[in-house]
Parts: C-alpha cells; sequence; structure tokens
C-alpha cells in the first residue's frame, strides 16, 4: 500500500479513537454517577412531556423555549450566577410570553419564529463577553456532561418532580384539549389556562434538558422520542412508556458512550434517538402495509380516510 | 315535575352581536323536551354561535338564555355535542376508543389510568354506535362517517338530556349520513333526549325533525318544516325572491335572478344532494 491510501486509513481509526473511548472507564463512570443520574432523570421528564408536546404540535415551541433558556444561561454564566436558574428563567419568560398570546402552540408560529433568534443573538452577545472558560460556552449550545455537581443535581430532582407531578394532575383534560380541543371546549374543560400551565412545564423541562443536551438539540430529548413511539403505537399511555424507554435509552446511552470518547455528548445523544426514529418509522410503515391497523372481524370496507376526511359525498 | 315540562333550551327577547354587526335580536323561542329542532340558515348567520350560547361558551348581548331551566353554562353534563367531522393527524396517538373514552371522563383532573368502569362504559359505548371492530384503530385512520359514529358515541358518554349537533353530517356521503343520524334518532326516542341540530342542509335529517328555526341576515322564523320552507317565508327572511322546491319530500332552495349573496349561497347548500 502506497503512504496515499495509508493516511486516510490512519485518520479514520484517529477518529474512531476519539468516538470511542474505553480507557479507565470504570473509574470515569464512577466519577460521572452523577450525571448518568441526571441523564436518567432528564429521559423520563423528557419522554413524559414529549408525548403531549406532540399532540399539541409544539415541536417549534420547544425550539423557541430553548434558545431564550439558552440566553437566560449565558447571562447567568456572565455574571457568574448559576446556570440552571438562568436557563430556568429564561424558558419561563419564553414560556409565558408564548403561552400569553393564544390558546394553541401550534398558532405561534410567527412568534416563536420571532423570538428564536432574538434569543439566540442576546445568548451569542453573553458568552461573548464572558471571559471564562470556552468550554462553558460551548456546552450551553452542545451539551455536557461534566457540570452537574451536587446543587443542579438538586434543582433537576426538583423540576423533574414538579413538571410529571403537575402532569399526572392534569391528564386528562390536556389529552382532552390537545386532541380534541372543539369537544373539550364544550365539555368546559379550560383550554386557557391547561395550554398556559402546559407551556410553563415545557419551559422547565427545556431548561432542565439544555444543561445536558445542550440548547440546539434539546429536541432530540423532547420530541425525538415522542415521534418515534407514536409511529408504533396509537395507544396514549403506550405512546408514553415506549417514549420514555426512548428518550432513557437515548440520553443514558448517549451518556455512557460520550464518557468513552472525547466528543460532547450530543453526537451520541441524537444519533442514537435518531435510529430508534428511523427504525419505528420503518416498522410502522410495514405494520399499517400488511395489517388492518387493529381492525378486527372482516377487513374494513372503507378505506383509511386520512388527511382527506373521507367522506366522499358532496362537500357543502 | 309540574304537569308543564321544563323546556329543553327556553329564550327570551334574546340577541347577539359582536361589536357593531347583530346576528339577530328579539329571539324568543322554546324548545320542548323530547323535541327534534333543526337550525338552519346559511354561513355566518349565526346559527353556530346561538349553539355555542347554548354550550355556554359565549355569552348573549341581550335577554336570557335557559337550558332546563337554568342558566347555560359550561360544561353542562345535561348536554352531549356533537362536532363537525374534522381530519385527525394520521400519527395522533389516540384509538377510537380513547375518543370515546374522552367524552366519558375526559374533563375529570388525574391521569385516570386503568379504570375498569371507563373501560366497560367505552365498550359498551363502541356496541352501541357499531364501532366495536375498529375499537383499536388510530382515530386518523378512520373514515369520515366512522369518525362521526365515535363523535356521537362520545356525546353520549355522559347521558345527556339534550344533544347539540353542530353540521354533524357534514362531508359525509350518504350511506354515513343515514347511519350517523339513525343512532341520533334512536337515542332521542329511547331516552326522551332532546336533539337541536345545527345544519344549512336539512334534507338529511328531514324525516326526523320536528321544527325548524331558520335564521338568515338578521331576520329569523321558527316553525313547522312545512310552515318555513317555503317561498314566501324564506323570500321573506332574505329580503329578496327565493325559490323552495320539493322534490320527494327533499326541499332544494334557488335563488331567483335578483337573489341577494345570502341567497344565492344558500341556494348552493340546499342543492339536490340528500336525496331519499
Amino acid at each position: 500500500m502506497t503512504p496515499a491510501t495509508i493516511a486516510p486509513i490512519l485518520a479514520l481509526s484517529g477518529f474512531w479513537d476519539r468516538v470511542f473511548v474505553f480507557d479507565r472507564y470504570g473509574e470515569l463512570l464512577h466519577l460521572l454517577s452523577q450525571s448518568v443520574l441526571a441523564g436518567a432523570i432528564l429521559g423520563l421528564v423528557g419522554g413524559v412531556i414529549g408525548t403531549f408536546i406532540l399532540m399539541r404540535d409544539g415541536a417549534f415551541a420547544v425550539h423557541g423555549i430553548a434558545e431564550l433558556s439558552f440566553a437566560g444561561a449565558a447571562f447567568a454564566l456572565l455574571i457568574g450566577f448559576d446556570v440552571v436558574t438562568g436557563s430556568l428563567a429564561g424558558s419561563i419568560a419564553a414560556a409565558l410570553i408564548i403561552g400569553l398570546m393564544g390558546a394553541r402552540a401550534g398558532q405561534h408560529n410567527a412568534l416563536i419564529g420571532t423570538l428564536m433568534p432574538f434569543g439566540l443573538g442576546l445568548g451569542i452577545l453573553f458568552l461573548a463577553l464572558y471571559e471564562g472558560r470556552s468550554a462553558n460556552k460551548f456546552g450551553l449550545l452542545t451539551g455536557q456532561i461534566v457540570s452537574v455537581d451536587r446543587a443542579q443535581m438538586l434543582e433537576m430532582a426538583v423540576g423533574a418532580v414538579v413538571v410529571i407531578g403537575a402532569l399526572l394532575v392534569i391528564w386528562r383534560p390536556l389529552t382532552f384539549a390537545s386532541v380534541d380541543p372543539d369537544v373539550a371546549a364544550a365539555k368546559g374543560v379550560p383550554l386557557r389556562t391547561l395550554s398556559l400551565v402546559f407551556m410553563l412545564l415545557m419551559g422547565i423541562a427545556v431548561a432542565l434538558s439544555v444543561q445536558i443536551v445542550g440548547a440546539l438539540l434539546v429536541m432530540a430529548l423532547l420530541i425525538t422520542p415522542a415521534a418515534a413511539a407514536v409511529r408504533i403505537t396509537a395507544s396514549p399511555l403506550r405512546a408514553v412508556l415506549l417514549s420514555v424507554l426512548f428518550a432513557e435509552l437515548s440520553i443514558v446511552g448517549g451518556i455512557l458512550l460520550a464518557l468513552a470518547g472525547s466528543l460532547p455528548i450530543s453526537p451520541y445523544v441524537t444519533t442514537i434517538s435518531f435510529t430508534i426514529y428511523v427504525v419505528c418509522r420503518a416498522v410502522g410503515a410495514l405494520r399499517r402495509r400488511f395489517s388492518q391497523s387493529g381492525r378486527s372481524g372482516r377487513p374494513a370496507e372503507a378505506a383509511p380516510a386520512g388527511a382527506a376526511g373521507g367522506g366522499t359525498g358532496p362537500a357543502a | 315535575m309540574t304537569t308543564q315540562q321544563t323546556p329543553s333550551v327556553s329564550l327570551e327577547d334574546a340577541s347577539l352581536s359582536f361589536g357593531e354587526r347583530t346576528l339577530w335580536s328579539s329571539l324568543d323561542l322554546r324548545i320542548e323536551q323530547g323535541e327534534y329542532f333543526a337550525v338552519l340558515g346559511p354561513n355566518g348567520s349565526g346559527k353556530s354561535t346561538l349553539l355555542k350560547a347554548m354550550l355556554g361558551m359565549i355569552g348573549l348581548s341581550g335577554g336570557s338564555l335557559r337550558i332546563l331551566g337554568r342558566p347555560a353554562r359550561r360544561g353542562n353534563p345535561e348536554i352531549g355535542y356533537v362536532p363537525q367531522q374534522r381530519p385527525f393527524p394520521a400519527e395522533a396517538p389516540l384509538r377510537a376508543r380513547d375518543l370515546v373514552g374522552l367524552g366519558v371522563d375526559g374533563h375529570r383532573w388525574g391521569p385516570g389510568f386503568f379504570s375498569a368502569a371507563r373501560r366497560r362504559r367505552v365498550d359498551e359505548l363502541l356496541e352501541r354506535v357499531g364501532a366495536s371492530e375498529y375499537a383499536s384503530v388510530p382515530v386518523g385512520l378512520l373514515s369520515g362517517g366512522e369518525q362521526q359514529r365515535l363523535r356521537v358515541a362520545q356525546a353520549l358518554a355522559s347521558r345527556p338530556r339534550i344533544l347539540l349537533c353542530d353540521e354533524a353530517l357534514l362531508s359525509l356521503d350518504m350511506n354515513h349520513q343515514q347511519a350517523v343520524s339513525r343512532l341520533i334518532e334512536e337515542y332521542r326516542r329511547e331516552s326522551g333526549a332532546t336533539v337541536v341540530f345545527v345544519t344549512h342542509e336539512i334534507n338529511p335529517i328531514i324525516d326526523d325533525v320536528d321544527r325548524v328555526l331558520y335564521l338568515a341576515n338578521g331576520r329569523f322564523r321558527a316553525g313547522a318544516v312545512e310552515e318555513v320552507m317555503t317561498t314566501p317565508a324564506l323570500s321573506a327572511l332574505y329580503g329578496a325572491r327565493v325559490e323552495v322546491v320539493q322534490v320527494n319530500g327533499r326541499y332544494v332552495v334557488v335563488g331567483a335572478g335578483t337573489a341577494s349573496e345570502g341567497a344565492a349561497e344558500d341556494c348552493h347548500a340546499h342543492d339536490v344532494e340528500g336525496g331519499a
């Protein structure tokens, strides 16, 4: 082999050495067990709230909130304040602005699209002014695992209990309001209040996630697992359980792999969650093709109407 | 109960306006228990708004509205609501049985996982509307007609004494229109419930309807179908010449040459689509 062909191979093996390093893995794992636990908490929160975010078509809102959360965290970093509190403040401000402006997440796209670059711009400004370790800066955008200390851990646990506890309380009316708002309103379900409460919960969940996976990648934790789950089940409860499972696999798996490498954590998390999504999509597509989608008895006489809404009759 | 039953719905000198625009005013109406009452009119005539007022979702601008003797309020369990068919996203994590389940206890707080009582009630309701076969199918994959059966089941969950239907047969094909309207009529006969059906197309329910309220251009006319669905009555409402033709017991409304915009729209709506 000529040196010209060997060089890329060497470069490639150098790449894999950076991606997976298992030297003294046990010691590292012990040192960073806090981070793994923090990841597990996030997976639980992300998996549960993700299903509701999806039902409410709130993916874009998550992204918008994340950028303001980033701005808040960057500001906290700049003034030497607690970063979790900073990102929480940014998140909640964003959630309130979006939540107070209407009843449903899907209607706010223009508003969110306006807030998002503003938040990102502010965040970049604060980071540019910050003169500390540059790893801290980068971490807010793309995630980090070394930074979880006891106090932050406690904040995360409290945040998780608040989010999941509140979701359990509003579970049924929130489901009703999210998937069937017209009838829910007719039944007296308080849509606006629920929408606002949910936005706040989403804000908290985003702020917690920003700590670990970074502002740019919260979707990998809050959206992708739920999006994968609804591809393979239509049962609301099973969707939540699967979404939690997928989120845990992505985040805990991602952290464990990231420990073994010298790269940021986010590529691991996003790669795992994306792979799960692709597999679920394929499985879902195959199932729909070769089954009756859960119909019992004789094959259905009605063709699926899907988005067309069915009914070939005269529409007025 | 006195000999004179409390009316299901009573409106006294009711009016509703948004800013400058008055939808209707001085509306007096009494819908008796067990009656099948249709509210007709072109788009924008305020018929859906009237229904929202009955649901307690908006207040009147004047006058009073009582439901079974009490002021209209939100979340009244005596009212079942059947909405217009709208497509669900194919990926909505919601099966037929979950949609019906929301009608049973979706308004309650708490997660309500694993309730055997709800399960039984949902099975019962699915059976009743003939939807057991697709109980576990995602709602986004059901046809419009199948979805509307579920909507009826969902509305019947609280055993309501009044069923409010808002264009519930719109965009269904004729077989499904008949199937769904039969479910509604069956429930009325069995339980003595009142049906208030808002529609701009009376033909699919013509055999069941007792009385109608026709709203147009801020004017209205209430009465038996034969009284209201006439050339003079509708012409007076529209303020323009409108021809009402009866074919096989169905009504066709045709705007004449000078018809106003509202009439033209209406004649479209009542075109020969609901044949026997």
